[in-house]
Parts: structure tokens; sequence; C-alpha cells
């Protein structure tokens, strides 16, 4: 385990199968048996619908590798996407919006890590105590009620196209290739590695691994900040409720992406295939006209299966 | 060997024990608070208002004296307010299907056992960590509530059944009577029996519980078990107290649970910690929150500081424990 800790790209062939045949018996179960489901306007239904978990999943991904957990982000993103929400409202300003989200996902993001790494809280519960608080602040921002009336600027980001392909999946590939990039082509995601592989090693090599962990965390909220914007522009309003429940999607996307909880090993590709899966998943049931309640405890059962195949190999 | 595993299954307790040190700190602080609201509120110190706090903090109690165990042996529960919705709505239907109030208490209690039980196998048997397997059951048993109710509401269960979380009893809502009951069980089970000490000596340190011979999966089970069933009792007097249920009832319920935990001194580490500081926990954080009603805070204020005493608490054991050691 030293080894993959080490070396910045760990061996995927072993971990394709998984995530992959999850997500293909999942497109072939509801090709089978939800009307509709294979045609060109549902699935790209699905890879716009997936944009805003893969922009949570992304960070999450570091996070977990970190053997830290984010809780607080579905929370923070619908802190953010009202501050997008009431900014460009009052501002007219698509851009000051993305500001404010921006400012308010780091900050929280920021806490985060600072509770978890100078404080050293254990994560899952400095990011339950933030949760509350940036629902709290979400309810107090809104008074509880929806935020309407924005700006053209801020809605056309979901429903435009660049040159044909719907901006919200440019602005997810972009994300992806970001995080590729910076997990295993620089020095950084080599760190991000050690964090959770080998913090010691961090340490002896002269680096401060609390101020790398802070801005995992930093990240995390930056991202939510992003796809704030985004929440926003898909419900054309701000909803104190909008992201309830997000990060709980993201951690199924990252456990059966194959990133494990112990051991400081992430695949970000895996994680991709698992906020696919997750979205297969949800869109089918929704065809078969199934609840979206069944969706969620569905959700739930497939990382409680990942999470113990997870176990199982590392036993292996 | 035998000195050592005795001495880890049953540590010392003398009267003036760490554990009694720090319970007697958060019984100044309850004081100190009562003290600050009296000052500023002119209804704080009236009996309807106290008798509310009391009846308020039993229902925080109830969830959080299970999750104490739990938290004792170093895990999380986190399904515990999702628990209560599930069981609530179950237990509602049977009373209003069958129109017996025993029969939908018994069914209250199962479902919470039950859904305990599951959280128990998770943990031992599958080795999920337990902040995740009862994170993922939480969303699992949202789901199924939500898809058992469909939007309705339950409500209209009968005046006895009504009694147990709104009756009286000598002027003491019937709610504080099984508070005090089941204080005394919790510290009876935890400080007095060598269940209780097997789940210190799991949460000080598994290692070496398991080495000394406590079946630790098997005890593990229990302490998972009994925080579903403390759960299902909880749905039982919500669903009398409010005379309704929804499926959203659960929502606001698990963070002032762990809350109350951490602010008693339960350490999130494991092995230190009583059921006695739980009950100190739930009558501060209520306190807090009552407090906040009375000077005419909205309601939308309580995550945020609910949130904020969470971290508070973890940051002050730490803080008191690294200091200690």
């Amino acid at each position: 385990m030293r080894e993959a800790a080490v070396a910045s790209e760990p061996n995927p062939l072993q971990r394709i199968p998984g995530v992959a045949i999850v997500l293909v018996l999942l497109i072939a179960l509801f090709g089978a048996i939800a009307p509709g489901f294979l045609s060109v306007a549902n699935l790209s239904n699905v890879l716009v619908q997936s944009t805003i978990l893969t922009m949570l999943a992304l960070p999450m991904t570091l996070i977990i590798m970190t053997e830290g957990l984010d809780l607080s982000m579905g929370a923070v993103l619908t802190l953010t996407s009202l501050c997008v929400a009431i900014v460009s409202l009052a501002t007219k300003s698509m851009l000051l919006g993305l500001g404010a989200g921006l400012l308010v996902g780091v900050a929280f993001g920021t806490v985060n890590g600072w509770l978890v790494a100078i404080l050293g809280i254990p994560p899952f519960v400095a990011t339950l105590g933030t949760l509350g608080m940036a629902q709290g602040l979400s309810l107090i921002v809104s008074d509880g009620q929806s935020v309407v009336g924005i700006p053209h600027s801020v809605r056309d980001i979901y429903s435009a196209t660049l040159v044909g392909i719907p901006v919200p999946i440019v602005m997810a590939l972009v994300t992806y290739a970001a995080f590729h990039g910076l997990l295993y082509h620089t020095r950084f995601g080599t760190y991000i590695f050690a964090l959770g592989g080998n913090r010691e090693a961090l340490r002896y090599a002269g680096l401060s691994p609390n101020r790398l962990l802070i801005a995992v965390y930093a990240i995390g909220g930056a991202m939510a900040g992003i796809a704030g914007l985004l929440m926003t522009a898909r419900m054309n309003s701000g909803h104190p409720t909008a992201g309830l429940g997000l990060e709980f999607d993201a951690i199924a996307a990252v456990a059966v992406g194959g990133t494990s909880f112990e051991r400081g090993n992430g695949w970000l590709l895996g994680t991709l295939l698992g906020v696919l899966s997750v979205g297969v998943l949800r869109n089918g049931l929704n065809l078969i006209s199934l609840p979206s309640s069944v969706q969620v405890a569905s959700v739930g059962v497939l990382v409680i299966v990942a999470l113990f195949l997870d176990g199982l190999r590392s036993r292996a | 060997m035998t000195d050592i595993s005795k001495e880890a299954i049953m540590p010392p307790r003398s009267f003036l024990s760490q554990d009694a040190i720090q319970v007697f700190y958060r019984l100044l602080a309850a004081l100190l608070i009562c003290a600050v609201l009296a000052v500023l509120s002119d209804s704080f110190l009236s009996l309807g208002n106290i008798l509310n706090v009391l009846r308020q903090a039993s229902l925080t109690f109830f969830i959080a004296s299970g999750l104490t165990l739990v938290v004792l042996t170093a895990g999380l529960d986190l399904s515990v307010g999702a628990n209560v919705a599930l069981s609530a709505c179950i237990a509602g239907t049977v009373i209003h299907k069958t129109g017996s109030p025993a029969l939908g208490i018994l069914t209250g209690l199962a479902c919470g056992g039950i859904v305990g039980l599951l959280n128990g196998i998770m943990v031992t048997a599958l080795r999920i960590p337990s902040f995740i397997a009862t994170y993922g059951m939480l969303w699992v048993l949202n789901g199924l509530t939500y898809w058992y109710m469909a939007g309705e509401t339950l409500h209209g269960f009968p005046a006895g059944f009504r009694q147990i979380g709104s009756g009286y009893l000598f002027g003491l809502p019937i709610p504080v009577y099984l508070l005090l009951v089941f204080l005394g069980i919790g510290t009876f089970f935890a400080q007095r029996t060598i269940w209780g000490q097997e789940i210190y000596a799991i949460g000080a340190n598994p290692v070496a519980a398991r080495l000394s011979g406590i079946p630790v999966a098997r005890r593990l089970l229990l302490v998972y078990a009994v925080s579903g069933l403390m759960a299902g009792l909880a749905s039982i007097i919500f669903l009398s107290r409010l005379n309704s249920a929804e499926a959203d009832i659960g929502e606001s319920l698990t963070l002032p649970a762990i809350a109350a935990v951490l602010i008693g001194g339960t350490s999130l580490f494991g092995g230190v910690g009583t059921v006695f500081g739980t009950f100190i926990g739930a009558l501060i954080l209520t306190l807090v929150l009552n407090g906040m009603n009375l000077l005419s805070v909205s309601a939308n204020w309580q995550p945020l500081v609910t949130g904020i005493i969470v971290i508070l608490a973890v940051w002050l054991d730490m803080k008191t424990r690294r200091r200690t050691q």
C-alpha cells in the first residue's frame, strides 16, 4: 500500500471492472426496462444533470483521499447558490454573483480545513458542525423563502451551448481536466496522495501537512461555490434546501468509483464513472416513475454495497 | 494478563473522579445559562417554561442516551433522526389501522431496534466505518419514510396514547419521569454492569479489549441496537406529543442529539463519558435554544447555533483532555 501512496499514478486496471461494470449493468438494466432511457435526448439529459454532482465529487475525492470527509458540501452549495442568487439579483451581474458564491464557498472550505488540520477535530464531526452552520445561514439569508427573479445572464449558463455542447458539460469537462492535471501531474497532487498515505513523510520532507490539508478543503469549498452558480441557474432561483443531501450523492460517487476511505488511494476517472452511475440510477428510477424517495434510498444502498466491496478488497 | 485486563475493564471510579469533575463543570455552566436567561427574560423562570425545557430536554436525551453508548465505543450513529421519523410513521400507521396504541408502541420500538441492529451489522460484520454506514442508513431511511408516507400526514391518535408525550403526573410532564427512569437505567448499565464497563474498554482500546476476551462484535451490535431502540422510544414520545406524524420530523433531531452527547463530555475518541453527562448536555442545549426562543430570535438561527456548539464542544473536550494527560 505504501508504494501506491508514493506513486502518483495508481493502478487503474485493477479497479476498472468494479465501477465500469456497475455503470454498464445500470445502463443495460434501464435500457431494457425504462422506455426512452436510451434516447439521445435522455442520455444528454443525464449528462447535464450530472454536472453539478461532478463538481462536488471531484474535490470530495481529494478530501476522502486525505482520509477526510466533507459532510457540509451540500449545505455549503445551498448557501453559495443563495449568495449567487441574492448578489446577482441585487447587482444584475453574473460575475459578481459567482464571486460572492466563490468567496463564501472558500471561506467555509477554509474553516473546515482549519477545524480538521489545526484543531484536529475528526472531519465527519467538524463538517457536520459546519453543515449545521451553513444550513442555518441559508435559512437566515433567505428567511426560508426562495429567491426569485434572478437575471438572464445567470439563467442562460445552464441552457446555453458552446459549439453544440451544453455549457454545464463544458464546465464539468474543464473541471475534470483541471483536477486530473492537479492530482496526477503536479507536485501538489503527489502531496495529496501522501496526505492520506504517509503524512509523516511530508513532514520529513519539510512540508506543512496542515497547510496542504486546508488547501484541499478550501478547493472543495471553491467548487461548491462554482456548483452553486450552476444550481441557481438550473433552478432559476435560489432555494434554502436546494443542495440538501447532495454531499451524499458525491460521497456515493466517490465510494462507487473505488476511492478508498482508509488508504489514501484515489481515482478521479473512477469518481467520474461513479457520478454517471448515480446519475443513471436516479434518471432510470425516475423514468420508471419511482418517486425521488426511492432514488435516495437506492443511492444509500449503492454506497453501503460499494463500501462493503471496498472492505472486502482491502482484506483480500 | 489478568491484572491488565481487569484494569481495562474496571477503571477505578472514586467519588470525585475525573468524570464527576467534568459533570460538575457542566452543571455549573447550565446554572450560569439559567442565571443569564433569568435576568434577560421575565418568562424564563415561570413554571410553564421550566417544565417545557425539561420536556424538550427529555426528548433530546432519549435519542442522545443511546447515542452516548455508541460514541463511548468511538463510533457514531448519524441515522438516529431518520430512524425516529420512520419509526414514528410506522407506529402511527399501526395505531390508525389497529386502534391499539400498545401494538403501535411495540412496532415503533421494534422498527427502531431493527434499524439499530442493521447499523451494528454494517459496522461489525461488513466492517464499514460507523459514520459512513449510519450516514448511508440515514438516506436509506429518509427515502423509505418519504416513500411510505407519500406526502401524507397522520394525525389524531387516541387520548390515552397522547398522555405519554403531553400528559402530567403530580404536576410533572410524563416524559420527565421517563427521562429519570432511563437516566437511571443508562447510568446503572454503563457504570455498574460488566457489559457497560466492557463498552468503555472497547472505546478506550479495541485491541486490548479483544485480547482480554471481550466479545467486541457482540457488544458493538448491542450498542447500535440500543441506540436504535432509544430512537424508537423517542419516536413514540414524539408521535404522542405532536399528535401527528410526517416524513420530515427527524431532520432536525440528529445534530442536537450529537451536540448533547458532546457537550456532556463524552469523547468522540471513545472510552470517556457518562450518560448523566449527556443529560446535562441535553439540558444545556435545550436551555440555549429555549433562551433564543424567549429572546425572540428566529428559529432559523437554531441550526447555526447548534453547529457552532458541536464544534466548540469537541474542541473544548480535546483541549481539556490534552491538558490533563
